[in-house]
Formats: C-alpha cells, sequence, structure tokens
C-alpha cells in the first residue's frame, strides 16, 4: 500500500503545475548565469584572482565549466529550498485544503504509510531537482566553457584542484546537498501536518531557515552552543568536498545532524498526522 | 432483510476544546438497511459519521463496524466502506478517471481500468471521463463521488448530506442512485440529510439525535405509523364538507383553513374512506394532500426536545 500511495503521490507532484514553476525557475537561473558568464565571466574571474595577481601568476583555462558549475551550485543552493518547500510544504496541507485529504483518510491505508508516501515523493521531486540543477550546471556549463582545473576561494586561501579531481567532489557534493535539501523538505512535510493550507507551512519553512541562518551567522557566544545543531549550519557542507584535503570527520557530522534532522522531522508529522481529527 | 448489525455506535462521546459535539449517541445500523441519520443543524452528525470513519477519534464509548473496531481492524474496516463526507472533493487538476484511478488503487480491492469505465458510465459520467474535475458542476462532482464509494464494491455507503447544493434535478438523480444500490447491488447505506422528504422516500430505518444525543431510533414506517397523518382537503364548499365529515367523526379536529380547504389529522387508512365520504355526500373533492409526515415528526421531536 505504500508504494501505491507513493505512486499517487507521484502522479500528483507531477500533474500539478507548481511543481514546474521550481524546475522552470531553476532552468532560467542557471541559463542567466550562463549567459552572464559568457558575455562578461573573464572580467568577473580578473575580479576575483586580482588581489593574488602581485603573488601568483594564473595561466591556463581559468573560467571552465567546472569553475561555473561551482559557482552555480553556490548561487543556487540558497534559493532552492524555496522551490523544494513550495511542493513539499502542499503536500499535506494542500490535501486538507482542498478536502481530499478526507477522502484519503478513509481509505485502507494507516496514516503513518500517508506521511511516508509524501515523504518519500517529495524525496524523489528533491532529487530530481537536485539532478536537474547538476544536469544544467555541469553538463551545459562544460559544453559550452570546456573543462579544466578548478580554482575555489575558501576561508584559507585558494585552492586549485585539478580537473581530474574535479568530478567525484562534484558528485559527492551534490549528493550532500540533496540532504540538505531533503531536510528541508521533511521540515515542510512536517509543518505542513499541522496547517489546513499550503501557503502557512511553505512561509513557515522559509521563516525557519531564514531565521537559522540569521542565527548561525550571528557573533555571539549564547548561541555557539546551538549552532552546531542548526540544519543550517550543514547546508554548505556540500562546499567541503571542495577543499584540500577533504574535512571528512566534518562532512560526516553535517550528514549525521541532517539524516537525524530529517529522522525527528518526519517522525514528529507522523505522530501529528495520527493524532489529528480531520475536521475539514 | 436481515437484522444482523453491521454498525454498533454505544454512548459516542467527541468534545472539541470545550464544545461537546456529541454527547451521548447511540444506534445500529442493520444488513441491507438504508439507515436515515437525521438531525438540525449542530446536532453532531457530521462528528458522528468522521467517527464511523475514523476522521474523528471519539472521546468516550465505542464503534463497531462488522463486528470489528478501529483500534486493532481499520484497514479492514475502511477496504468494506465506500463514503462521501459533506461533499466529495477531488483533485481538481486530474481527470475524473485518473482520480478514481488514485483512489482505486488504495482502495484495497482490485479494480482495473474496466471497472473505472463501468462505473463512470453507472454514474451517468461515462463520456466525461477524460475531463478534468475542475470543469465538473457541483452534481457531477456528486455523481463521481458516488462512483469514487462504490468502485471497491464496499459493503457498506456511508454519505454525509450527499444532495446538499444540488438542484432538484440533481436530488433526484442521486436520490435514483441511492436507490439502485439498494435494489440492484444490495448496500447497506447510511444517508445523513437535511432533506427529510429524501429520507422518508428510501430509509427503511433512522436515528435523531439533537444536541449531541440519540433522541430516537427505529423503522421509518412504525415511526411515523404512530402518528395521524396530517390532510389538506380542497372542496367546493369548506363548510358543508367540515360538517359531513364531523358527522361521521366526530372526534376528529377539523380546521377550516378558507371557504375552500380544510385540514384535519387522520389515520392513513381512513384517508380514502373520508374521501368517499364527501363525494357520496355530493362534494366534488378536487385535491387530497398530505402534509409531509417526517417533517412534522421531525419537527415535534425537536420542538419537544427544546421544551424540555
Amino acid at each position: 500500500m505504500l508504494l501505491k500511495n507513493t505512486w499517487n503521490e507521484f502522479i500528483k507532484i507531477l500533474s500539478k503545475p507548481r511543481s514546474y514553476l521550481g524546475v522552470g525557475a531553476l532552468t532560467l537561473l542557471i541559463g542567466i548565469i550562463i549567459f552572464a558568464m559568457k558575455a562578461d565571466g573573464k572580467s568577473i574571474i580578473s575580479f576575483v584572482t586580482a588581489s593574488f595577481e602581485q603573488t601568483l601568476t594564473f595561466n591556463g583555462h581559468i573560467l571552465n565549466g567546472y569553475l561555473i558549475a561551482f559557482i552555480i551550485l553556490q548561487m543556487l543552493i540558497v534559493h532552492v529550498p524555496l522551490l523544494v518547500a513550495l511542493v513539499t510544504g502542499d503536500l499535506i496541507a494542500g490535501e486538507a485544503a482542498m478536502g481530499t485529504i478526507r477522502m484519503l483518510a478513509t481509505k485502507p491505508i494507516s496514516r503513518t504509510n500517508i506521511v511516508l508516501s509524501k515523504f518519500i515523493a517529495g524525496a524523489a521531486y528533491t532529487l530530481f531537482i537536485i539532478i536537474w540543477m547538476g544536469f544544467l550546471a555541469l553538463f551545459v556549463s562544460t559544453t559550452i566553457f570546456g573543462t579544466g582545473d578548478v580554482i575555489v576561494l575558501n576561508s584559507d586561501g585558494l585552492v586549485i584542484l585539478p580537473e581530474a579531481d574535479v568530478l567525484w567532489r562534484f558528485g559527492a557534493g551534490f549528493c550532500v546537498a540533496f540532504l540538505s535539501l531533503l531536510t528541508v523538505s521533511s521540515l515542510s512535510i512536517c509543518l505542513s501536518a499541522f496547517a489546513e493550507n499550503s501557503i502557512g507551512p511553505i512561509v513557515a519553512t522559509m521563516s525557519v531557515i531564514i531565521l537559522f541562518t540569521i542565527i548561525g551567522s550571528l557573533d555571539v557566544t549564547v548561541f555557539d552552543t546551538i549552532k552546531p545543531y542548526l540544519f543550517t549550519t550543514h547546508m554548505v557542507s556540500w562546499r567541503s568536498f571542495f577543499e584540500d584535503p577533504v574535512p571528512w570527520s566534518t562532512i560526516r557530522q553535517s550528514v549525521i545532524i541532517l539524516v537525524a534532522h530529517n529522522v525527528v522531522l518526519v517522525a514528529i508529522a507522523i505522530v501529528r498526522f495520527n493524532k489529528k481529527d480531520i475536521t475539514s | 432483510m436481515t437484522t444482523e448489525p453491521i454498525i454498533r455506535v454505544d454512548h459516542l462521546a467527541k468534545r472539541f476544546g470545550t464544545f461537546e459535539a456529541v454527547k451521548d449517541v447511540s444506534f445500529t445500523v442493520n444488513r441491507g438497511d438504508v439507515f436515515g441519520f437525521l438531525g438540525p443543524n449542530g446536532a453532531g452528525k457530521s462528528t458522528t459519521i468522521r467517527c464511523l470513519l475514523s476522521l474523528i477519534r471519539p472521546d468516550a464509548g465505542k464503534v463497531e463496524l462488522f463486528g470489528k473496531s478501529y483500534a486493532n481492524e481499520r484497514s479492514a474496516i475502511l477496504a468494506n466502506i465506500g463514503s462521501i463526507i459533506e461533499k466529495p472533493d477531488f483533485y481538481r487538476y486530474l481527470s475524473a478517471e485518473r482520480n478514481l484511478e488514485i483512489f482505486a488503487r488504495i482502495s484495497g480491492a482490485n479494480v482495473g481500468k474496466k471497472d473505472i469505465a463501468e462505473m463512470l458510465d453507472f454514474v451517468g459520467l461515462g463520456d466525461r471521463g477524460k475531463h478534468k474535475v475542475k470543469g465538473f458542476s457541483h452534481g457531477m462532482k456528486q455523481r463521481l463521488g458516488i462512483a469514487q464509494t462504490l468502485l471497491h464494491q464496499p459493503e457498506l455507503i456511508i454519505l454525509d448530506e450527499p444532495t446538499t447544493g444540488l438542484d432538484p434535478q440533481g436530488i433526484v438523480e442521486i436520490r435514483n442512485l441511492i436507490l439502485r444500490l439498494r435494489t440492484e447491488q444490495n448496500k447497506t447505506v447510511v444517508l445523513s440529510s437535511h432533506q427529510l422528504s429524501e429520507i422518508e422516500l428510501i430509509a427503511n430505518r433512522m436515528v435523531i439525535i439533537n444536541k449531541g444525543k440519540t433522541i430516537v431510533e427505529g423503522a421509518v414506517k412504525d415511526l411515523l405509523d404512530a402518528n395521524d397523518l396530517q390532510v389538506r382537503i380542497e372542496t367546493d364548499d369548506a363548510v358543508a364538507a367540515k360538517s359531513v365529515i364531523l358527522s361521521a367523526h366526530p372526534t376528529i379536529e377539523v380546521t377550516q383553513l378558507n371557504g375552500r380547504e380544510l385540514e384535519f389529522p387522520v389515520l392513513k387508512d381512513q384517508v380514502h374512506l373520508i374521501n368517499q365520504l364527501l363525494v357520496n355526500a355530493g362534494i366534488p373533492v378536487h385535491a387530497i394532500e398530505p402534509k409531509r409526515k417526517l417533517e412534522d415528526y421531525f419537527m415535534n421531536i425537536i420542538s419537544s426536545e427544546h421544551v424540555a
């Protein structure tokens, strides 16, 4: 029954126009970034490398597809949560608003399975968004700009990653980025279980992300103890794969915290939905 | 008709915050019944029906369907129920066919495309299967709702206010569909409605609840036959007609409404005798019109509750 309802959820997501908003927005944004890089990329790169040019000389194909994919990922990972929440925040609350939740809850499928099937479908949508973003960022960028070594500016300084050592980093980076967005998806599904319309969970999800991000960026001692446990702190962990050496223990910790968030949020959604009186 | 109970509701109670929506509701529905569930607005009908479908958890009391309880056999119970609660809501962005496919997939039964097509035909939507639901009228959605309830061949159909918002033609269509469920498919139907005439026409048993409590339960015929029928008669001469009736039946309380109309309570099997009496006395009878029996019965019950 779980698989059957998950299939139903896929059909619903694929049939809703809002599901294509995210894909369309992402395509447009990446298109704009690639166009900007094609039009004026060299001067942008020169601006970034200017401060190093007194001590270093840069040769070769710096403005390449890998670098642009990195820039795209860095720029868009902040905005993609909204596109994800737009769909996943609607999964339970949207059904309550439409009244179809009554029809669902009177079928011989447990409420736990209803929530789990929505989580799985939401996860699949999130994965599709990440794959689409990866495809556009990597495939299109490398097709237009070619490949080359990647120069990444970290807090410790410049890191130059050889071309042959880059693809696996993107693969792993996209996996961790997926886990970050999955947490956003779980958060919005969880909030969706408490709401009767989809606007509330979508706005609440974005509010939580903004609030946690601000707390995470404030240099205030009282917040230091909670910062490591905020999922927003770990949403940029994908970037750690572009450090040399790769800080595996930091990445492992981020993965554990993100997975824990997902488990707790889905568990809360299941408990809430099981206890909920459906009066809509 | 058997008297095997298919639903047993025993001292059901449900509170929302400080508001007691249902205080003490009990009734039994037998297999094969078309069971009317009546009560004024706010009586607790929808809350009770939602408890029957596990949408709401009762605070107290017992709900048993098919001899099972939701605590440990929820899926088995729901697999045997088809329902419409207040109004059937569908995924507006999907076609009628696709909506039925979605609900059929999780109904616990093996329902194929052919079954869906047949069911759409049964409810008169055979040519609208590919159309998106967002373009459907309220009546069409109600019919699609009926299709959805029947798709997995459940034993029990629960319809909460199925005719709300329908035009007269839609009401007749839904009524005929329910009658077909009983006669052609031998379903047990629980029907909550404000349309007392609907219940009177199609239900064999009923319960009336008010202020969250059961007021009366029983066979519709038994409950109604316990009371006189109120009849309005139209003649050429109301004064003469009244005199003829009172000379033969001095205990009847005849009210003269105007120069042509009389109204009085009478037993059902005496109506034709009164008609014959007037005709034999040379008083032409232009119309004999029974007032709504269930409506009167319902109003008496509810108003006596208010007085109490």
